[in-house]
């Protein structure tokens, strides 16, 4: 059998900087690739998001906390986090066999603990939380965007974190350093250093790397990954708040009935604690904890009606 | 000190709220002197608490919260209700059945709880260490029957209720029918089909626009209009 | 655990008595339908089908191999799914279980027993080498009917499959070319799936409508409103009137089906 459905061979002959110093597909050295974020596009996850990374196309699902089956799984003192990382059969030139790679296994575990830094752990002893992403279509860095879209979808879930991650890939083509790797930049490049951070607290959850840098050229990398990585957080903030935003968008500020908006920031604590709770308890529409006894009392005479 | 937020601002994980001396409520966590939001939600401020209403997320069972569950399993002892937790929960016999009953209950436990039922439930112990622990011995607790199930963003219920109740005793009285709200999300709705029908297109409308100002308003506005179009007909 | 609850039964079958269903359809309405073809640029053709809220991904690749020894003269189509978790939080890793099994296998022999695809198209030298066309069905949300969502994902993205052109050599090897050529293909043969609960028999279930069923019917209707395939699910019987209507009931809801669907 014959299958030559690769890549072309031309394309490793071009250079992938010309003398203008612009990448192939018309980029800065510096320069990401067009990125496209959603959120809550899976109907049936806890959370969901969607994102489109140079020719990447990849969905990130979340379920839980949820029960853990088999149970002989659970951690007693935190809850255990799941991910799994598969590629589509078609997303890649050659089709993929359907069974999990070795390579699927290995991002599947680098991704898990790219993630799991940012998680409250023990807040969930003995659930699981499952995280499962499928690459539609592959481009270079498809890691890096697998943890974009996952972290987004943890968050879309309202799984507390200390934060969002985000990743891109920085490595060196033509003997430059450059960001984010494309598929041809990153097969036939020098080096290729896949990133993912927390940029805000400075932490890097994922660092790989393969090929050959001088440490001073890493650095520079390093730099670079961070500072894309910077960007693409805020494309992050920014597609979730406006999830939320475009309903409130939506419905406009009511002039007339704005009895629920009536609370004001807090006034000075001159009264004890007990009493500012009451107080503003009754001032606005139920939140949580506090009317929880009113609550519970109407919900059982509800009961009380309906029960046979 | 500083304070980075509006009172009812819609913040991300991570997103800085507070610097000084606050403390953090539930969504948020501090660091050092820092207050960050920990899930999407609404920002709000109390004395010097700084917290996040969340607008998703897992019920997490809390003791005296009233609960909807069905049942997913018999066990010798008792019932497994599944309610759309982390955690099933554990419904014995002796917090299930007057004393009486339980003496014959061994026999058969289907007789008064099968698998698939549905039933209201109180929590009466949590600790996320063990399965919550729930009884059906009080008033309006128990098997409810017939009607529909609904199942919304738990995080949510709080606005479905309303303050003291406002928002679902509009609901009830309005459409006359009954209606059990599960702080884990499930509801149950039970009364003249169209009304039904209704009451699940405003539940839902509550669902979606919960953190909007006027709401209640709006709720009421839907249901008055649909209601003139059912007696028109 | 996916137990379905007294009530949500009690309330699905006690509409169907009266002729109703859960979401005010008809019997023989389907749900609202919808196509995006070519979604997926390194897949040779590619369609994310829409029915309601249940979505189907399909993507083509195609090989160059030998053909089968009875056939030598004839390429291949297969289908096959997964079960992937991001469509459903009750779907589990693993090898591909009986329901996605099932769920390949259907849509495959609805494709297979058509006239829509010529066999012999797919030739390139009889004996020698012959295209396999390999369908890859992947669930993005489970609302119920996978079986009719995966056809129409399948058929759509066939329609836009294109074939690289091959060259024999000296040396009797096929080389790949950089060139293409439409994969050819006539009005596709579409599927769709009935439902029974007790004496009511509706097409589309959707997933509430699923848990309760007792059993199914889904026919596979081709370009020229023959028969190409059928699969009864379920431990309950059907009586033979019953499938006969089925089938004539099929045939008009494929005609508008057809409508509404991408002609190529």
């Amino acid at each position: 059998m014959v299958n030559k459905m690769s890549e072309k061979k031309a394309e490793a002959e071009q250079p992938l900087i010309d003398a203008k110093g612009r990448r192939a597909d018309g980029r800065k050295l510096d320069e990401l690739r067009p990125i496209k974020l959603q959120v809550g596009n899976l109907s049936r996850a806890d959370g969901s998001a969607y994102i489109e990374h140079g020719r990447n196309k990849i969905v990130a699902a979340v379920y839980g906390p949820r029960e853990l089956h088999p149970r002989h799984l659970a951690q007693s003192d935190r809850v255990l986090l799941r991910v799994i990382y598969r590629m589509a059969t078609f997303s890649v030139s050659d089709r993929k066999r359907p069974a999990p790679s070795r390579r699927e296994h290995e991002i599947s575990m680098v991704l898990r603990q790219a993630l799991e830094p940012m998680l409250f752990l023990k807040m969930y002893p003995r659930a699981v939380i499952d995280v499962f992403i499928m690459v539609l279509e592959a481009d270079g860095g498809s890691r890096c965007a697998s943890v974009t879209a996952a972290s987004l979808a943890l968050a879309d879930a309202g799984i507390p974190m200390r934060g969002l991650v985000a990743g891109v890939a920085a490595g060196k083509i033509d003997g430059k350093v450059v960001l984010d790797l494309s598929d041809i930049e990153d097969k036939i490049g020098d080096a290729d250093v896949p990133l993912a951070m927390a940029p805000d607290r400075g932490e890097i959850t994922l660092l790989q790397m393969d090929g050959k840098l001088t440490p001073a050229e890493f650095s520079e990398a390093l730099r670079m990954g961070e500072e894309g990585i910077h960007q693409i957080q805020e494309m992050q903030r920014a597609v979730l708040l406006e999830k939320y935003a475009q309903i409130r968008e939506k419905i406009g500020e009511d002039k007339d009935a704005p009895k629920e908006m009536e609370e004001k920031p807090e006034e000075e604590p001159k009264v004890t604690k007990k009493r500012i709770k009451r107080a503003k308890t009754e001032k606005k529409d139920a939140k949580p904890k506090t009317t929880k006894k009113s609550k519970s009392s109407k919900t059982k005479d509800e009961g009380s009606e309906t029960k046979e | 000190m500083s304070i980075h937020f509006e009172q009812q601002d819609i913040v991300v994980p991570g997103q800085l709220l507070a610097e000084g001396d606050f403390r953090n409520g539930d969504g948020a966590y501090k660091e050092q002197e820092k207050v960050f939001a920990s899930v999407i939600g609404v920002a709000k401020m109390k004395g010097k608490t700084v917290y996040v209403v969340p607008l998703k997320g897992q019920y997490i069972p809390k003791v005296r919260d009233i609960i909807i569950g069905n049942v997913v399993e018999v066990t010798l002892n008792g019932w497994l209700l599944d309610f759309h937790s982390p955690y099933p929960a554990m419904l014995p016999v002796m917090h299930a059945l007057s004393r009486r009953d339980a003496v014959h209950a061994k026999e058969n436990l289907r007789r008064y709880y099968d698998i698939g039922e549905t039933v209201v439930a109180e929590i009466i112990a949590a600790d996320r260490t063990r399965d919550p622990l729930v009884t059906t011995l009080g008033r309006g607790l128990g098997k409810v029957r017939g009607g529909m199930l609904l199942t919304i963003i738990p995080t949510r219920v709080p606005r479905l209720i309303g303050r003291k109740g406002s928002m679902i005793n509009m609901l009830k009285s309005d459409l006359q029918i009954d209606i059990v709200v599960g702080q884990n999300g499930i509801v149950w709705v039970k009364g003249n089909p169209k009304r039904m029908k209704i009451a699940t297109e405003a539940i839902r409308q509550i669902e979606r626009e919960a953190h909007t100002s006027g709401l209640t308003d709006r709720v009421r506005d839907f249901i008055n209009q649909k209601l003139a179009e059912l007696n028109g007909e | 655990m996916d137990v379905i609850t007294e009530i949500e039964r009690e309330q699905i079958i006690s509409l169907l008595r009266e002729g109703k269903r859960l979401d005010g359809r008809g019997f023989d309405d389907v749900r609202p339908v919808s196509v995006t073809q070519d979604r997926i640029t390194k897949a040779e053709g590619s369609a994310e089908a829409r029915l309601g809220k249940t979505r189907v991904l399909a993507g083509v690749k195609i090989q160059v191999g030998k053909p089968f020894p009875d056939t030598p003269d004839e390429g291949v189509v297969i289908t096959s799914s997964e079960l992937f978790p991001i469509a459903s939080p009750t779907f589990e890793l693993g090898p591909p279980g009986e329901q996605a099994i099932e769920l390949a296998r259907v849509v495959d022999r609805g494709i297979r027993h058509s006239n829509a695809i010529s066999r012999s198209d797919l030739c390139i030298k009889a004996g020698a080498f012959v295209y396999l066309v390999l369908v890859d069905l992947y669930i993005l949300a489970d609302h119920g009917n996978l079986i009719d969502v995966a056809s129409i994902a399948a058929v759509s993205a066939l329609m836009k499959t294109k074939l690289p052109q091959v060259k024999i050599t000296d040396e009797g090897e096929a080389e790949v070319l950089e060139t293409t050529t439409s994969l050819k293909m006539g009005p596709p043969p579409l599927t769709v799936t009935f439902g029974k609960i007790g004496d009511s028999i509706f097409v589309d279930p959707n997933l509430a409508e699923e848990r309760v069923l007792e059993a199914r019917i889904s026919i596979a209707i081709d370009g020229d409103d023959t028969i190409a395939a059928i699969q009864k699910w379920g431990a309950t019987p059907f009586s033979r009137q019953e499938v006969t209507d089925c089938i004539e009931r099929a045939s008009k809801i494929v005609k508008k089906l057809r409508k509404q669907l991408p002609k190529g």
